[in-house]
């Protein structure tokens, strides 16, 4: 058997993400100890655990949000080189602004609520430096589009709208530039289980459909599974397993991730 | 030895209200801002005998830089008769023993509340602007601290994302006055909130601009031959108003930018924007030998 040039694959020896012995305190808090992670092209990873565990934090720093005190990250991008922690604070801004998505858990973090649905996602066009009215317009209709928003209300702003609304506008906006990494924080808490239902069929879509790599965090198991090619369970700051999601929900080795698996209220 | 032999004899050294270092301080920021145009630059912004908020930063600027030679003219909106314009220049003849005039040609200095005269600046004159609020950003970023990372990044996509607003909800952009501009292709500034109209005439002004705000205790400046252009769309250009068809109800100047003063009755009169020009108009056609300047805007287009 031969591979056509047509057939996706997703076989490839380089990972796009790659976090290494990533470390971080604040003050006599441990919040990660020695965290590393891999992401392939195209794949969703899920971080699960209890509050507290350090997933959030690990996400930010993935975002260039936080500094570790150690450790190294990098993105396998044509024009992306050497530990993205070291960079300054502008690259990290375009980095950021251009190769990374990110949907906050709370959509206060990731939007401006008195502007126009649309102009939160013009916002990120702006910061790559489009500069022509039309195109933004335009871009931004089609990312709301693919995020299943309603564009007849594009130009009502986010404090109008319902939370998952909100949680579409800021897909639409960490889509807009069609980012290498997309990173998602909590991002159907908080919502009732018929629109956490329509954000996650939203989300599969477009992975299925432009191959996102995403990082997804959340505590819901449910999400995770949906979502996640592999699962890695954090605890205190540390990795205590990780695996493909099936292998993970099914047979789960360390007794932490048994506990969370067949945890039932 | 007397203390007589030892020291000089006093004269009238210092003028214009502030003390030696102040003037000094105030010096050495405007040649900073000078050589950084646009750039925000912050000084120790001294008491003056007038309210916080009524050109406190303006008279400094003109206190530091003027001497018994200097020619004065104070405009407040446009007019020079203004109690405000009035008190001001009325200040500055006193503590420097500079004469005044209302004609822009003639001055050396020209203090100015949110108008650029209508007439063409030499390269001699200096026009000093009051602002109220020097950081163009504060509309879109709160946090000062943020505003000034912003400003070294160079990170003004949110300027453009307000005029983004403007036209989804007006179809056009409403920022009337104040209009965010671009010196020298680097920073964003506010030029004081002077008419949309006026921003154009600092593009490529052959005079020195000195914008500073007292309370806010800094001051910018765009200096001659520099480039200031209205941050626009690609696709969406800069349009000043259309006053080229309107008649001075007061001056019957014609083809100036006008100010809109609305009537009970629901219509509008229209007065020249810069009061000396409507004076001198109506001198001219009661047949006095007036000179008038060339004017940046004539006719319905600008001329420089």
């Amino acid at each position: 058997m031969s591979l056509t040039m047509d057939e996706p694959t997703l076989v490839t020896t380089r990972p796009l993400l790659t976090a290494r012995d990533v470390s971080k305190a604040y003050g006599p808090v441990q919040a990660l100890r020695g965290v590393s992670a891999t992401v392939y092209p195209g794949e969703v990873l899920g971080i699960v655990g209890e509050s507290g565990s350090g997933k959030s934090t690990f996400l930010r720093a993935l975002n260039l949000e936080e500094t570790p005190d150690t450790g190294s990250y990098t993105l396998d991008l044509p024009d992306v080189q050497g530990n993205l922690f070291d960079l300054d604070r502008y690259a990290r801004r375009m980095l950021c602004a251009t190769r990374i998505g990110i949907v906050y858990q709370n959509p206060h973090l990731g939007l401006l609520m008195s502007h126009s649905s649309s102009g939160n996602v013009a916002e990120r066009l702006l910061v790559a430096g489009e500069r022509r009215f039309a195109v933004l317009r335009d871009k931004a209709q089609r990312a709301l589009e693919a995020s299943e928003f309603p564009t007849e209300r594009m130009d009502a702003p986010p404090a109008e709208l319902s939370g998952g609304m909100q949680q579409r506008v800021q897909l639409a906006k960490a889509i807009a530039l069609e980012p290498a990494l997309l990173l998602l924080d909590e991002p159907t808490t908080g919502l009732d289980v018929s629109v956490q239902a329509l954000v996650l069929d939203t989300l599969k879509r477009l992975q299925q459909e432009r191959r996102i790599t995403m990082v997804i965090v959340s505590h819901d198991l449910g999400v995770i599974r949906t979502l996640s090619d592999r699962v890695m369970v954090m605890r205190r700051g540390e990795v205590v397993e990780q695996g493909l999601a099936d292998q993970v929900f099914q047979d789960p080795q360390h007794a932490y991730t048994q506990q969370l698996v067949h945890a039932k209220l | 030895m007397t203390l007589q032999s030892l020291t000089r004899a006093w004269e009238p050294m210092s003028y214009g209200f502030l003390d030696a270092s102040a003037k000094r301080e105030i010096r050495r920021k405007m040649l900073k801002a000078i050589a950084v145009p646009g750039c925000q630059v912050p000084y120790a912004s001294r008491e003056v005998p007038m309210a916080r908020g009524w050109g406190t930063g303006g008279l400094q600027i003109s206190c530091t830089l003027i001497n018994p030679r200097t020619r004065i003219k104070v405009i407040d909106q446009g007019a020079d008769d203004s109690v405000n314009a009035a008190s001001i220049r009325k200040f500055l003849a006193r503590v420097s023993g500079a004469p005044t005039t209302n004609d822009a040609l003639e001055a050396d200095l020209i203090q100015s509340r949110h108008r650029v005269p209508e007439e063409v600046l030499r390269e001699d004159q200096v026009l000093v602007l009051q602002v109220p609020n020097p950081e163009p950003l504060r509309p879109v970023q709160p946090n000062m601290s943020i505003a000034r990372q912003m400003h070294a990044d160079a990170d003004y996509g949110r300027m453009w994302l307000q005029l983004y607003e403007q036209i989804v909800r007006s179809g056009r952009v409403m920022q009337g006055a104040s209009y965010p501009s671009l010196v020298n292709g680097r920073f964003v500034m506010t030029p004081s909130p002077i008419p949309r109209w006026d921003v154009p005439k600092l593009h490529m002004a052959r005079h020195l601009t000195i914008l500073s705000a007292g309370r806010e205790k800094r001051l910018h400046v765009v200096p001659p031959f520099t480039r200031v252009e209205p941050l626009v769309f690609d696709d969406v250009p800069y349009r000043v108003e259309d006053h080229g068809g309107l008649t001075c109800q007061r001056s019957g100047a014609r083809g100036y930018f006008m100010n809109e003063i609305p009537q009970d009755d629901g219509s509008s009169i229209h007065e020249v924007s810069d009061s000396d020009l409507g004076v001198k108009t109506i001198r001219r056609r009661e047949g006095e030998a007036v000179a008038i300047g060339a004017t940046w805007y004539e006719n319905g287009e600008m001329t420089s």
